[in-house]
């Protein structure tokens, strides 16, 4: 019997979506809220306020808004300074730019000296389109998930941006949430849990024989996959793996042992992101046969998001095709 | 604040004395680390201690202490000295430098070590992170005054340039740097490795307000950081030549001695056997 796992609280038209929305506008949103409850977070943008939705903050809160230019080195060590005064801030820019460029800052002023920098670098993944590989960030998840103190965040749509954005303004440590240029569907509700570190099993079968972990963008494709190889008589189940770091040990071992195959969605490079992080658990824990879909060690291109989804092997058909290749693994 | 007595700098260049002798001890007993920047440091790092900075060696959390950030790392064993000097932990801990379980890290770690209020080693990020400070303290109407000792090698990282450019914008006038312009580094002397100068121009173009000064003589420095309060419109820079290995003559200014300890360092003066304790006789111990 295939479901969508009630608890979940998804959108009904979750299929036949309605509603799209980019996560960098959940996170927008998200920030306003954050910061209506709490006055020390600031927001610092590297020259890209509107495009980061970081404007939605600095519209209503000029004061706590603070303009660093082209500088992302800058950006990421200023906040710093500002964390380890006891402010909370949210640095923006493009992923590709920070934490691309400012990585080393990032893991010497805000992880070594552990004070709570959040980093939202939109733009991510494949889907920024026809700016082309340079703004096309595929490395993030791997740069920041080798950082220790650090959090990885990687919401599904634009509603879970927000909880992401509100979760991490709590938190006393750095954290990193990775948001998208594109509208994205809509498919959870305010109503659908989100914990830091606590994965969600969106869709659940009673004798799964695939155990899909999506993250980001992807995730809408991965429901969509367990749909259709439902059809072919093929019983999956759909976790959203919202938190990179840290990963769910126990959702990821729990629905592998019950699976027995397992298969790792995400738009971003193989090396290093969520299918590593799956992949380091299941070693360890309970070797399982497992496929990645995930760009394969490349660099984007200008392309519209649909074609480069499909060219880089991301779309649902690749999912079903992951899936069909590795349960004849176990 | 008062000009300085005779006793005061006799006192201060007393307090500079024994920092420069732990600087070499310490350094002799971790067998690495830096030698010649500290110890051109060690009048500066004296007079912040013992007169310049608002501080409690006993509440080194205490909120309206004046912060001092340290962004070139490799120094730190100028920091510790005067810290423990100071009295913010016991002397002997001073030994303990760059070993296992040590509060007294190869760099400085903020977590670490109370006081030492944040992590450096990677150059290029101190001014920055004390820029944020400084911005985040002035949204909040502190008074405090947050102080960055940096390196003139440094000066080669575009970061440092964008955090000139940033407090330059924001008018940070809480924020003093002091730059450690000791004309060397690692590789050689700066002006051969990559050319720093006009320093004083290039500041003033980002829009701070220069103060030169003879980083070995203590009235001037602490006249500067008076100074420095008075200014009302610009971030301040205090540009102190130094001279490296200050203290002992034969490595005063030899770029050798930056990243090298006594036991270590070049031998066609004094053996290396020889070197930590005839430093510390040219030191007067």
């Amino acid at each position: 019997m295939r479901m969508l796992n009630p608890e979940m609280n998804l959108r009904a038209d979750v299929f036949d979506p309605k509603d799209f929305a980019p996560t960098r506008l959940g996170f927008g949103q998200g920030l306003v809220e954050a910061a209506d409850a709490d006055p020390r977070i600031v927001g610092l943008s590297a020259d890209l306020t509107e495009s980061t939705k970081m404007d939605l903050f600095a519209d209503k809160y000029p004061e706590r808004f603070v303009q660093m230019g082209v500088a992302e080195q800058n950006l990421a060590t200023v906040a710093a300074g500002m964390a380890n005064y006891g402010k909370i801030p949210f640095i923006t820019s493009y992923a590709a730019f920070s934490p691309g460029r400012n990585w080393e800052q990032i893991r010497t002023t805000v992880c070594i000296n552990n004070v709570p920098v959040k980093i939202v670098g939109s733009h991510a993944g494949l889907l920024t389109g026809p700016d082309g590989a340079t703004h096309q960030m595929l490395e993030d998840l791997a740069l920041m998930r080798a950082l220790p103190n650090m959090i990885v965040l990687s919401p599904c749509d634009a509603e879970e941006a927000r909880k992401v954005t509100i979760a991490a303004a709590l938190t006393k440590t750095p954290v990193y949430i990775r948001v998208e240029r594109e509208k994205m569907p809509q498919m959870t509700t305010s109503g659908t849990p989100f914990t830091i570190g606590k994965a969600n099993l969106l869709w659940d079968t009673e004798k799964p024989v695939a155990a899909l972990f999506a993250t980001g963008s992807l995730l809408h494709n991965a429901l969509l996959a367990a749909r259709e190889l439902e059809g072919q008589g093929i019983a999956v189940t759909v976790t959203n793996v919202h938190t990179i770091k840290p990963i769910d040990r126990e959702s990821i071992v729990r629905e592998a042992r019950r699976a027995g195959a397992v298969v790792s969605i995400e738009e971003h490079q193989i090396n290093g992101g969520l299918g590593g992080a799956i992949a380091e658990v299941l070693a360890q824990e309970c070797p399982t046969p497992m496929e990645f879909v995930a760009v394969k060690d490349a660099f984007g291109q200008s392309g519209t998001p649909s074609e480069l989804i499909e060219h880089y092997g991301l779309g649902v058909s690749h999912i079903v095709g992951a899936v069909r290749k590795v349960i004849t693994r176990n | 604040m008062e000009a300085l007595t005779d006793e005061e700098i006799r006192e201060l260049s007393s307090h500079a004395a024994e920092i420069r002798k732990t600087i070499v001890e310490m350094l002799a007993a971790a067998g690495s680390g830096h030698l010649a920047g500290p110890l051109g440091m060690a009048d500066i790092f004296a007079a912040l201690y013992f007169r310049v900075l608002k501080h409690d060696p006993k509440d080194p959390e205490w909120v309206e202490r004046d912060r001092l950030m340290l962004s070139n790392g490799h120094i730190v064993p100028v920091r510790y000295a005067a810290m423990a000097h100071a009295g913010y932990f016991p002397l002997e801990e001073c030994l303990t430098l760059r070993k296992f379980g040590s509060r007294l890290q190869g760099h400085p770690e903020r977590e670490k070590l109370p006081g030492m209020e944040t992590t450096s080693g990677p150059l290029g990020s101190g001014l920055s992170q004390a820029a944020g400070y400084a911005y985040a303290a002035r949204m909040d109407g502190k008074d405090f005054r947050v102080f960055c000792a940096m390196s003139d090698g440094e000066q080669e990282e575009g970061n440092t340039w964008e955090a000139a450019m940033f407090a330059g914008k924001y008018r940070l006038t809480n924020l003093t740097a002091i730059m450690d312009r000791n004309n060397i580094q690692i590789d050689g002397n700066t002006e051969d490795i990559m050319p720093l100068e006009p320093l004083r121009d290039k500041y003033e173009a980002f829009n701070w307000h220069v103060i030169e000064v003879d980083g070995h003589n203590i009235p001037q420095f602490v006249a500067a950081c008076d100074e420095a309060k008075a200014i009302r419109e610009k971030p301040i820079l205090i540009l102190a030549h130094t001279i490296p290995g200050k203290g002992i003559r034969e490595i005063e200014g030899d770029y050798r001695w930056h990243g090298t300890p006594p036991g270590k360092g070049p031998t066609d003066k004094i053996p290396a056997e020889k070197q930590a304790e005839v430093f510390l006789q040219e030191l007067g111990k």
